[in-house]
């Protein structure tokens, strides 16, 4: 048969999913081809977005508690003046790596582990777009997560900052091999940020289930695409910039030299046109939790859903122009001032609006106060806090005064712990259920919350004072006498309760494991497509494939879920269905599980952690990671099947 | 329990491919075009960064770039669309045979291309070390030769598979027209790079 023929070809007889092929038959059939070879191979070969979303978030909390550990190390340093338990070189590696573990391996990966898990369940498909391009990204996290800290182990770790300013971080005065360690874990992380951003974009457009038009879409949902675009305009800044470092740290490039016409300028111009958005990329997804939490708590779908979309796409927008405004103390033209600090103040109406409509939903629903729906007061609270001393920092005096002080340390743990990490243990304590079966302990949940937003108080609200008094950030100490002891102290104390407190919520989630309640498909009586599911999903998240007409689908059609059929079973298979309007288009076949991945990721990482020690490496390793790049995308047999499979 | 299913439409007559945005590698496709060209236009952001700092462009006493290599470059890679598009119009018809004999042709003209670029490295006049200007100049130049590399190898390799019964898959044909999409990509992406590296660095001098 020629392609012209197969193309018009009617579908063959074989297994499909319908009115014949349902219940515990079509569930066996459907298990068979969608779950993960078995042993080590399988583990590694798995295409599945719950594993991998799983592996990220497990991966990133596990980064988190490293980096937290830093950050008590650095309390108690600090916790009295002239301490000398760690001094000012290793108080140097410390902050440097607490920072871009928590940028970079934990805020980022964490929101995407998420958006892996959550997407397709939230759309209503089997898998992700290109699920083994997933499976490479989490590779190439994991790499560059561990080159950064066996790194550190090994005592050449980065010292020069999260944001790694040249000239402290370049040829001349960057000595070691810590920046190239640190720009080479950017190269890592922003190649797995990327990929998983672009598939993202790919399931949310081509996968949603019949009948989820845009305007259908749950808001989580929105986020992620908003974020993943994001991801898309902003990570290559940073790329760049990072290979521009590297390149002029290995083959004498210029960029950053002023004494050969470069500008170390250029750097943080590069460095905060992604490092700006970073920060939206970070909380939107938190915004996506909110969205969804809240309606569930207050038993009613969400005020204002239009304007809520309107302002995760125009805080988005804004996002792309506010970076100067981490320059403002490097002497910028007056009406540069102007602008960056009016567009900096302008971003705080779109949020402004999300804080409103949410604070309607509340008002206008029956609130539960249940763990997740306490993350959601405590972000209130907290976040307006922070989003206030950001208007404040936007006025270039103010900005001028408290730059690079502890005021900022605080603005920024405001809004990114506030802003992004009480959200997230809502949201972990809310999707908890489906990830695993079984509920977390209410009690358990509750301690460890008020432990967290109280600590959390504690911890950072004195450095406000601390800033206002002068201490500068990034100082491994301070002397007596200043005002400074009784702010610092208190932080201290109140980081050792977060501590506390977050190991009392990993506490919970082990014990749950085994212990907790088990949870029914939909334990918050939930509206949307992932409760539609068992908890945990089958790899094949539905049997059938879910049509939505509403925007609660679970609120409005409460006895049976509607479905269209008439996928295959013996292959892969997903439905594809039209950009705005989501109606069935295409069947395609999803891949199935490849070690290809796995090797390549580690073709690609040997390339990458060579490369720092010669040029050379990048032509010679991109043989081997060519190769294994061909062997993932070849068909695995001879003749190619009836209808189309990705072997 | 779960909710028991309602049947609605059946799905299995649906075709099991699409072409342009009703297929999912297309998407896939524009969203690295996306990021590729937001690299490239940072690229070029960081290369009028540092021209505004400079007196005249190319610095003196560097001369600019001969353009000789360059143009010769342009010429071959905007003749290389039409047989390009000959692919992509014979893959969107399911004409498998003009796909298998033009294949080779493009995989000959990105060997030709890669050679003139050598020559190209060779003529840029300074080096990526001498100052900030060198600097730009063959970031530019080697990150649009990636392009071109990589381009190299993916058709190579869809050439191959196209060798191969898989060949008179529909859905092939579909990689065949997306990979004919990224080289328009490729050469489009050159064409304000060709007059960064040699022209504006003749009329700023």
């Amino acid at each position: 048969m020629t392609a012209a023929e197969k193309a018009k070809a009617p579908p063959i007889d074989v297994p499909r999913d319908g009115p014949d092929l349902t219940g515990d038959k079509l569930a066996a059939a459907l298990e068979a081809t969608w779950m993960r070879p078995p042993g080590l191979i399988g583990w590694l070969s798995s295409v599945d977005h719950k594993d991998i979303g799983r592996r990220y978030i497990i991966t990133a909390l596990t980064f988190l508690a490293l980096a937290g550990a830093l950050a008590v190390a650095m309390r108690m340093q600090l916790s009295k003046p002239d301490n000398d338990l760690i001094g000012a070189a290793r108080y140097d590696e410390i902050f440097t790596m607490h920072g871009t573990t928590m940028m970079f391996l934990f805020a980022v990966p964490v929101m995407q582990g998420m958006q892996i898990y959550l997407t397709p369940l939230m759309v209503g498909t089997r898998n992700m777009a290109f699920p083994r391009l997933t499976a490479f990204s989490y590779y190439m996290y994991l790499a560059g997560g561990c080159l950064l800290w066996v790194s550190f182990i090994l005592n050449m770790g980065p010292d020069v900052g999260w944001f790694a300013y040249p000239p402290l971080s370049g040829p001349q005065y960057g000595v070691g091999k810590g920046p190239d360690v640190w720009a080479q874990m950017i190269t890592f992380t922003e190649v797995a940020g990327l990929a998983v951003a672009v598939t993202l974009v790919a399931t949310i457009l081509k996968q949603r289930a019949p009948g989820m038009t845009l305007a259908r879409m749950p808001l989580f949902v929105w986020t992620t695409l908003v974020v993943s675009l994001m991801v898309i305009f902003a990570l290559p800044s940073v790329a760049l910039a990072s290979g521009m470092l590297l390149s002029d740290r290995l083959v004498g490039t210029q960029f950053f030299n002023p004494a050969e016409r470069g500008d170390a300028l250029l750097w943080q111009h590069l460095f905060w046109f992604f490092g700006h958005p970073e920060v939206y990329i970070i909380f939107l997804p938190a915004t996506g939790f909110l969205s969804e939490i809240i309606p569930t708590f207050c038993r009613r779908s969400i005020f204002g859903y239009p304007i809520i979309v309107m302002s995760v796409v125009a805080t988005a927008i804004l996002a792309f122009g506010l970076w100067v405004h981490h320059m403002f103390a490097t002497g910028l033209p007056r009406i540069g001032y102007s602008f960056y600090t009016a567009a900096s103040m302008s971003v705080s109406i779109p949020t402004g609006l999300q804080l409103f409509c949410w604070i309607a939903t509340i008002w206008q629903g029956r609130p539960r106060f249940e763990v997740p729906f306490l993350y959601v007061i405590a972000f209130i609270f907290t976040f307006v806090i922070g989003g206030l001393s950001g208007v404040i920092i936007a006025a270039v005096p103010l900005d001028l005064q408290l730059h690079d002080t502890y005021f900022i340390v605080a603005h920024l743990h405001y809004v990114l712990i506030g802003g992004a990490v009480f959200p997230l243990l809502g949201a972990i304590t809310y999707w908890y259920p489906k990830f695993t079966g079984r509920m977390l302990s209410d009690a358990l949940g509750k301690i460890a919350f008020w432990l967290i937003f109280l600590g959390f108080q504690l911890a950072f609200f004195p450095m406000h004072l601390s800033g206002l008094l002068g201490m500068p950030r990034r100082v491994y100490t301070y002397p007596a006498g200043m005002g400074l002891e009784l702010p610092n102290m208190l932080s201290s104390i109140g980081s050792l309760v977060v501590s506390a407190a977050v190991l009392l919520f990993v506490l919970n989630m082990l014990l749950s494991l085994k212990a907790g309640r088990i949870a029914p498909p939909n334990p918050w009586a939930a509206p949307s497509l992932e409760w539609a599911t068992t908890s945990p999903p089958p790899p094949y998240n539905f049997p059938h494939i879910p049509v939505v007409e509403s925007r609660t689908p679970l609120w409005d059609s409460p006895e049976t879920l509607p479905v269209v059929h008439g996928l295959r079973v013996e292959h892969r298979e997903l439905l594809l269905t039209s950009v705005l309007a989501a109606g069935p288009e295409t069947r395609e076949p999803s891949a199935e599980p490849s070690p290809w991945p796995f090797i390549s990721a580690a073709a690609v990482t040997v390339m990458f952690i060579s490369s720092m020690f010669s040029p050379w490496a990048v032509l010679i390793g991109a043989v081997p990671a060519t190769i294994a790049l061909i062997a993932w995308f070849w068909p695995k047999s001879a003749l190619p099947h009836p209808e189309p499979v990705i072997s | 329990m779960t909710l028991p299913p309602t049947f609605t439409e059946d799905v299995a007559e649906l075709p099991t491919h699409g072409f342009s945005y009703r297929s999912l590698t297309w998407w896939g496709v524009i969203g690295f075009m996306v990021i590729e060209g937001t690299a490239f236009v940072l690229t070029v952001a960081a290369y009028f960064f540092l021209m505004s700092h400079e007196e005249s462009w190319a610095p003196r006493p560097w001369l600019p770039p001969n353009a000789i290599a360059g143009t010769l470059f342009t010429l071959v890679i905007l003749a290389s669309e039409f047989p390009n598009t000959v692919i992509k119009k014979a893959a969107n018809a399911y004409d498998v045979a003009t796909v298998r004999r033009l294949l080779p042709l493009m995989v000959a003209v990105g060997v030709v291309l890669l050679v003139i670029r050598g020559f190209e490295f060779n003529s840029l006049n300074v080096l990526w070390y001498d100052n900030a200007y060198g600097s730009i100049i063959w970031t530019l130049l080697l990150l649009h030769t990636t392009h071109i590399a990589t381009d190299w190898v993916d058709t190579v390799v869809l050439w191959a598979l196209m060798r191969t019964p898989h060949g008179e898959e529909p859905r092939r044909l579909v990689d065949t027209d997306e990979n004919s999409l990224y080289w328009r990509f490729v050469w489009l992406a050159w064409l304000p790079i060709y007059l960064l590296i040699y022209w504006v660095p003749r009329f700023f001098r």
